[in-house]
């Protein structure tokens, strides 16, 4: 059955125990593991830089977001390169996983508005929650979680204007 | 640019031209009787009059073909070219640069410019002898040159051309000048082909073909002389009356040809007076140089958006890297044959990046003639005589950094002129010059290009910025300042010391402007001041924005860049300063006090440095700053990456960039760190005192 209307096509991947939808058509790559500088007095959420093809990307972790243990990265761990919204503008990110899994179909029908109580996260970064095979996966508001960021990371850096005495 | 969008095409051309024409004018006012300047504003306008009416700018082409007729005056020696007809043709110029920027809007105004200027070159063309008139190309010309005696007897004209080689390749279509010879009169043409080569060296793209075309006419030459307007610097042209008529012995011939002018040509030479010989004008190299009017030898350029170059920027940046990788592996290999590659592939690549940076720059000449324009205006408004003078237009400098310098000049020298330049009257009182000087100035110093705008006026008064400050809240009545501080506090937001309101300053708008842009540039601003002497603004900024050298360093873990413009020198952190240092972090350099920053705790990271930590000393503008780093690495080309938007806000980085081995390090923002360090020393120093 082809994409339509009734249906997100999403990549699944795994932040510790939980799945986690992100369109597809918005991811750019998936990259095993690189080196990732660390960007300091930046905000755990995007604490790191990459390097994708000659670009400067920067990297978030929405395992911070989503108030869930950081693990060190394991030989499953990736990285997906897609694009975001960031105040209306298109930027390119890289977004760790634990584990990708793979691209499916979530229809329309079954994708319920998340609860506003009796969640472990914060209900306004989550889109949708969709089921599968039994299974919940979460559907995040990317553009939420990343404008959030952008006001805290602006903050933080006030507060790192005091240079060390 | 839309190539779809021909009027678009013909703006950007016609703004240029219209640049040229003020220069032009600009140039004339200081030099009133120079013939090559005259003619070339000439002929801008003749351009803008001509593709303005090919583009359907009518008011345009008819506006600045009355503006070309008076002027025509000027160009034949009718008329003077004096202060009162480049005013009007100044304002003539801005009526055409509304035209077009708004050619639906109804302007009004252009009416009594042309009365205006009609006014000046009759008035003139009456009062004057006509003596005055022909300047200096006559002179030569007479000697070579006849005009002819009872022209309007003769009937028969023979015209013989031949287009320079490359008129095709410009797009000269010489069926349309044959058309518009016609026009004239009359007229038989024959081809020659003489010049026609042999087929094996024929270049398709050349015009070897001469025509020769009889026209009847009464006095053509001006009308050909129209024909031939773009092309006449270049091409052969002679023109005589035919043998026949019974005025066969006079004759004119124009050569204008370089040097090797046609020998068969019917060279007719009579003394005669050249009573009104509009084409006296030979090749124009031989006349009298003309100080900045020089010949410019004929450059071929290509339009090429600038998008475009930011593109090849990237790319050759992109490549830069890799070639870096490479250089690194095979630094490690023992393959003769990679070794020499990779050597080469170093070789190749920082030669492109070299070429592609050198598209980028463009001499600051480019936007100093606007400032020209300006002072001549604010001259007039305000009544004050200005000398402005510049220096260095040579100096290149990246593109985008000179388009967004235009505007923080034009507040400096608005600044300048109208805040530091006092009155005449003021002047003489205190047995200065009557007439201030400014100066626009751009040299090279290091990695950096400073411009600097320097007045001989009043200088900054200190307590007048002092009790504007306080009055607006920007300083407590009791603070400490520097003088440096206090020069620095005319770039506050909202800060303004004109005592009134004028048009151009006094808002309080504009320095504060000047600061932002020249931040955003990464360039810093010095001021000094002498009481009664003048005062110096001086710009630094970086050559460009999209490759610095930089200083790899290590802190902690990571590594960061340096930007090596800024860096004065490395030192050693002496072991056991902080047990001298009574909690204040100093060093004393030669003498001076330096503060310094444990890049370790800015970056708050854990742990205490490492033995043996070394201190780089980087300097913005004045001021000073040590970054204590764990280890320097060395040396690095560097392309700046843009950080994202999520990282804006951290303002100890100005961007990144790739290392050799894929890697990504931070680039220190030292305007910032040396802003902290500063703002540290106040506080301590303060706090001593």
């Amino acid at each position: 059955m082809s994409a339509t209307e009734a249906s997100m096509t999403a990549l699944t991947i795994r932040l510790e125990d939980e799945l986690f939808a992100v369109e597809a058509s918005r991811v750019r790559e998936i990259l095993d593991l690189v080196a990732i500088t660390e960007v300091p007095s930046a905000p755990d959420f995007v604490g790191g830089l990459i390097n994708v093809r000659g670009r400067v990307v920067p990297l978030a972790d929405l395992r911070v977001m989503f108030g869930m243990h950081r693990p060190e990265p394991d030989e499953d761990t990736r990285i997906v390169v897609m694009e975001v919204d960031i105040d209306g503008e298109p930027t390119i990110a890289g977004i760790l996983a634990d584990k990708v899994h793979d691209v499916t179909e979530i229809e329309s029908a079954s994708i319920e508005e998340a609860p506003k109580v009796g969640m472990r996260w914060r209900p306004e970064f989550v889109k949708g929650i969709g089921k599968r095979n039994g299974g919940f996966i979460i559907i995040p508001d990317m553009e939420r979680i990343f404008e959030t960021s952008g006001g805290r990371s602006a903050s933080a850096a006030n507060s790192e204007e005091r240079p060390a005495s | 640019m839309n190539i779809s969008d021909p009027t678009e095409t013909f703006r950007q051309e016609a703004r240029e031209l219209l640049d040229q024409l003020e220069a032009g004018l600009l140039d004339l006012e200081q030099d009133p009787s120079n013939s090559d300047l005259i003619n070339s504003t000439f002929r801008a306008l003749h351009t803008i009059k001509g593709s303005g009416a090919m583009f359907g700018f009518t008011a345009v082409a008819e506006f600045v073909h009355d503006f070309e007729t008076a002027f025509d005056r000027v160009r034949k020696g009718q008329s003077e070219a004096n202060a009162a007809l480049i005013g009007v043709a100044l304002d003539a110029k801005d009526h055409i640069t509304l035209l077009i920027e708004n050619p639906d809007a109804d302007i009004a105004g252009g009416a009594e410019i042309l009365v205006a200027l009609r006014a000046i070159v009759d008035g003139v063309g009456e009062t004057g002898t006509a003596a005055p008139a022909v300047p200096s190309a006559a002179e030569t010309a007479a000697s070579s040159i006849a005009a002819p005696v009872g022209s309007a007897a003769v009937k028969n004209w023979r015209l013989t051309f031949y287009l320079p080689s490359d008129a095709l390749i410009y797009g000269t279509n010489p069926l349309l000048l044959l058309e518009e010879l016609k026009q004239i009169g009359p007229a038989t043409v024959l081809a020659l082909t003489d010049r026609i080569p042999d087929f094996d060296i024929f270049d398709p793209e050349v015009s070897y073909l001469g025509w020769q075309v009889d026209i009847e006419a009464e006095d053509p030459t001006a009308a050909i002389d129209d024909v031939f307007l773009f092309l006449r610097d270049n091409m052969e042209l002679t023109l005589a009356p035919l043998p026949r008529e019974p005025a066969a012995a006079a004759g004119l011939v124009i050569d204008l040809a370089a040097d090797d002018a046609m020998p068969e040509a019917p060279f007719v030479p009579e003394s005669a007076a050249p009573v009104e010989a509009p084409i006296v004008k030979v090749a124009p190299k031989r006349t009298k140089p003309a100080e900045k009017a020089e010949e410019k030898p004929a450059a071929t350029s290509l339009r090429v958006p600038a998008e475009r170059l930011d593109e090849l920027m990237d790319r050759v940046g992109e490549l830069v890297i890799a070639q870096a990788r490479l250089s690194q592996i095979a630094a490690s290999s023992s393959d003769i044959a990679l070794k020499t590659i990779a050597e080469e592939l170093e070789r190749l690549s920082s030669g492109l990046r070299d070429t592609t940076m050198g598209i980028r720059m463009v001499p600051i000449g480019t936007i100093f003639s606007r400032f020209r324009r300006l002072v001549h205006d604010l001259s007039t408004e305000l009544g004050k005589q200005i000398e402005f003078i510049t220096t260095g237009e040579e100096t290149e400098l990246d593109k985008t950094v000179i388009e967004r310098l235009a505007d923080p000049l034009v507040h400096l020298i608005r600044n300048s002129v109208d805040h530091g330049l006092e009155s005449a009257e003021k002047r003489l009182a205190a047995g200065k010059d009557a007439k201030g000087t400014v100066r626009l100035s751009a040299v090279y110093s290091g990695a950096e290009v400073a411009i600097s705008v320097i007045d001989d006026g009043a200088g900054l008064n200190h307590e007048r910025i002092r009790a504007k400050a306080e009055e607006n809240g920007l300083i407590l009545p009791d603070a400490k300042l520097t003088e440096q501080e206090l020069n620095h506090l005319i770039f506050a937001p909202g800060f303004s010391t004109a005592k009134e309101v004028t048009a151009l300053s006094g808002r309080g708008v504009g320095m504060d402007v000047v600061k932002r842009t020249i931040d955003g540039l990464r360039g810093t601003i010095d001021v000094t001041t002498t009481q009664g002497e003048g005062s110096t603004f001086t710009l630094r900024l970086p050559l460009t924005l999209a490759i610095i050298d930089g200083m790899l360093v290590r802190v902690g873990d990571g590594r960061y860049t340096i930007p090596l413009a800024a860096v004065e020198e490395c030192v050693e952190l002496p072991d056991g300063i902080e047990a001298h240092a009574k909690g204040r972090n100093f060093l004393d350099i030669r003498g001076s006090l330096v503060p310094y920053l444990r890049l370790r705790q800015v970056f708050g990271l854990k742990g205490e440095g490492e033995a043996h930590q070394k201190v780089v000393i980087v300097s913005s503008g004045e001021g000073r700053v040590g970054l204590v780093v764990d280890q320097i690495i060395g040396n690095n080309q560097t392309v700046i990456k843009q950080l994202s938007k999520l990282h804006s806000g951290i303002k100890s980085f100005s961007g990144a960039t790739i290392l050799g081995d894929g890697s990504v390090a931070l680039i220190l923002d030292t305007a910032h760190l040396v802003a902290s360090g500063q703002s540290y020393v106040e506080r301590n120093v303060g706090r001593a005192a």
